[in-house]
C-alpha cells in the first residue's frame, strides 16, 4: 500500500501529452498519467494497445513523438546525457524474457551494475549479489548460468540485478508472461514484498487480469492508444463504462478457457478434439 | 503499350538504384557513427567514470586473435606452399624457378597474408559479434545495458573494434611468418635451396614498405570487420531468422569489403 503517513505523497512519474508515432500509425495518443512515489502502478491493455510503447517512452529508451515525461522531476528527453545517466541509476527494470546477459553467471549478471557504477570490492559486490538473491528466494544460485535456470528463476534473478543499486523505481515488463499460475503468484508476491520492504515505486505493465488487481495500488487501462482509465481497483470494478466492464468480461471469458475449449480452438474440429488420447 | 511498359521498366531500374544508393550512403554514415562515437567513449569515458574495460579488450582479443591461432596457421602454411608450387611451375617455363622466392615473398607480405587473415578472421568472429549482439538485441539484453547507465557502445562495441584492430594486424603477421615458412620448406625440398639462403633472400628483396603495407591494410581490415559485425548485430530485427539474416550478411559485406579495400590499397600504393 501506499505510504499511509503521508496522504499526498510526491509525483516521482509525470506524463503529459504523449504522442508516439510509428510513420502514419499512432501509437499513443496524448497520454497522460502521474505515479506517485511508494504506489504499484499497473499498466494494463490489450495486444496492440501501445502499453510497451509506453514503458519504452517510462525507461528512457525511445523518445515520444510529441509530450513529456518527467522521471523524480527530471524531463528525460531534456537532460544531458551525464545526468541521465546519474537518473538512470535510480531506475530498476525487469523485461519480459529477464535479458539477463547469457554469458555471465547468476552472480556475475546481479554484480554488473555495482562494477559498472561503484568503486566496491569484489567481496563486497559478491556479498550484496547474495542478499539480493536471498530476497527473491534465489540463494546459492550464484553460480550458475542464466541457461541452467527456469523460467520463474530468470525472471527473479532479473529482479535481483534490477534492485542492487537499491533504485527509486521499478519497472516491470509482463511479469507474468511464460509463467505458470503458481510462479507468475510467487512473482505477483515478490513485487509486493519489494514494494513493502523497500519502499519502491513500481510501474508494472502487464495484461494478466488476476495479478494486476492482486499487485495495483492504481491501475491504468489503454487501449488503442488512449487512456480508458486510471484509479483504484475498486473503482475499476464499479466503473460504470459499457467498455471497460467488456474488456474486463472478455479477459474474465479468455481466463476460464478449459482444457477440452482449448484443444477445440487448437484443431478447430470439436469431435475431433474430444476423441484424441489424453 | 510498350513504351509505357520500357519506361516503367527505366523507372524501376533508376528507382532501385537510387534505393540502393541511399542505402550504402546510411550505411556509410552509420559506420562513420559507430567510429565517431567509439572514439568518444574511449576518449571521453573515462572521465564520466565510464572507461572501457581492459578485461574486456583482453577477453575479446582472446576470443578474436588467440582461438583463431590454428586455423589461420594452417591456411597461411598452406597458401605460402601454394604460391611456391605455382610459381615453381610457372617460372620453370622460363628456367627462372631460382627467382621463385622474390613472387613468394611479395604476394605473401603484401597481399596474401593479410587477405586470407582478414576473410577468416571475418568469417569467425565478424560473423560471432553480429549473432551475439543480433541475440542481444532481440533478447532485450541491449535494452537492459542501457536502462543499468551502462552504454552499449563503450561496453561492447569498442572492446571489440580495439581488440580487432590489435589483432587482425598481429595475426596477419604470423600469416607472413608462417606462409613464408610453409614456402621455404617446399622450395627446399623442390629445388634443394637452403631454408637460410630461402630467408636470406627474402629480407634481400623486402623493404619496411612492404611490410607496413600488409600490416597497414590488415589494421583496416580489423575495423572493418568490427564495424560491419557490429552495425549488423545492431540492426537485427524480428527473431531468431533475424539473426541468421544478419550473421549471413555481416560476412558478405565483410568479405566484399576486405577484398574491395585490398584492391583500393594496391591500387593506391602502386600508382
Amino acid at each position: 500500500m501506499t505510504d499511509q503517513t503521508d496522504p499526498n505523497p510526491p509525483t516521482v512519474i509525470e506524463v503529459r501529452d504523449l504522442v508516439t508515432h510509428y510513420g502514419t500509425r499512432q501509437i499513443l495518443n496524448g497520454v497522460d498519467v502521474d505515479i506517485v512515489e511508494g504506489e504499484i502502478m499497473v499498466i494494463m491493455g490489450g495486444s496492440g494497445s501501445g502499453k510497451s510503447t509506453f514503458l519504452r517512452h517510462l525507461m528512457a529508451l525511445q523518445r515520444p513523438t510529441s509530450g513529456t515525461i518527467k522521471i523524480l522531476g527530471q524531463d528525460v528527453w531534456r537532460l544531458p546525457q551525464k545526468k541521465l545517466f546519474e537518473l538512470r541509476k535510480k531506475l530498476g527494470v525487469t523485461f519480459q524474457g529477464g535479458a539477463l546477459f547469457s554469458s555471465m553467471t547468476v552472480g556475475e549478471n546481479i554484480m554488473l551494475p555495482l562494477y559498472e557504477h561503484t568503486k566496491l570490492d569484489r567481496m563486497t559486490m559478491e556479498i550484496m549479489a547474495r542478499m539480493k538473491l536471498e530476497v527473491v528466494d534465489l540463494a546459492g544460485f550464484e553460480d550458475l548460468m542464466p541457461s541452467e535456470l527456469s523460467g520463474g528463476m530468470i525472471k527473479r534473478a532479473a529482479v535481483a540485478r534490477a534492485v542492487i543499486m537499491d533504485p527509486r523505481i521499478l519497472f516491470f515488463d509482463e511479469p507474468s508472461a511464460g509463467l505458470d499460475p503458481v510462479v507468475s503468484s510467487q512473482l505477483d508476491d515478490l513485487i509486493l514484498r519489494l514494494r513493502d520492504a523497500m519502499g519502491m515505486t513500481i510501474c508494472v505493465v502487464t495484461h494478466e487480469l488476476e495479478s494486476a488487481f492482486k499487485i495495483a495500488d492504481r491501475i491504468t487501462v489503454l487501449d488503442r492508444g488512449n487512456i480508458l482509465f486510471v484509479g483504484t481497483v475498486q473503482e475499476l470494478h464499479d466503473h460504470p463504462s459499457e467498455r471497460i466492464q467488456n474488456l474486463l468480461n472478455r479477459r474474465s471469458e479468455e481466463a476460464e478457457i478449459d482444457a477440452d475449449e482449448y484443444l477445440r480452438r487448437l484443431t478447430g474440429d470439436k469431435e475431433e478434439a474430444e476423441g484424441m488420447p489424453r | 503499350m510498350a513504351e509505357g511498359s520500357n519506361q516503367s521498366v527505366a523507372y524501376r531500374f533508376f528507382d532501385k538504384i537510387g534505393r540502393m544508393s541511399t542505402s550504402a550512403l546510411e550505411e556509410m554514415g552509420r559506420h562513420g557513427v559507430m567510429i565517431a562515437e567509439s572514439l568518444y567513449w574511449l576518449i571521453i569515458g573515462p572521465r564520466m567514470n565510464q572507461p572501457v574495460r581492459l578485461g574486456a579488450v583482453f577477453s575479446e582479443m582472446m576470443e578474436i586473435g588467440v582461438r583463431a591461432i590454428g586455423i589461420i596457421g594452417i591456411m597461411a602454411a598452406a597458401i605460402g606452399a601454394m604460391l611456391a608450387i605455382q610459381g615453381i611451375y610457372s617460372l620453370k617455363i622460363f628456367g627462372a624457378e631460382g627467382h621463385v622466392v622474390v613472387g613468394v615473398a611479395f604476394s605473401m607480405v603484401r597481399e596474401f597474408a593479410p587477405l586470407i587473415t582478414g576473410i577468416l578472421v571475418a568469417g569467425r568472429s565478424g560473423s560471432a559479434l553480429s549473432a551475439r549482439l543480433g541475440t542481444m538485441k532481440i533478447n532485450q539484453e541491449l535494452d537492459a545495458l542501457e536502462v543499468m547507465g551502462i552504454n552499449p557502445v563503450r561496453f561492447l562495441v569498442v572492446p571489440s573494434l580495439l581488440a580487432s584492430l590489435i589483432m587482425v594486424p598481429v595475426l596477419t603477421f604470423m600469416s607472413m611468418v608462417l606462409g613464408l615458412y610453409a614456402a621455404a620448406l617446399y622450395v627446399n625440398a623442390a629445388l634443394g635451396m637452403s631454408l637460410a639462403a630461402f630467408f636470406d633472400q627474402t629480407v634481400d628483396v623486402l623493404s619496411v614498405d612492404d611490410l607496413t603495407h600488409g600490416l597497414g591494410k590488415a589494421a583496416i581490415f580489423g575495423i572493418l570487420i568490427a564495424l560491419i559485425g557490429v552495425l549488423n548485430g545492431f540492426l537485427v530485427k524480428g527473431g531468431a531468422e533475424g539473426v541468421g539474416k544478419a550473421t549471413t550478411r555481416s560476412v558478405v559485406q565483410c568479405i566484399s569489403a576486405i577484398v574491395v579495400t585490398d584492391m583500393l590499397f594496391a591500387l593506391v600504393a602502386t600508382f
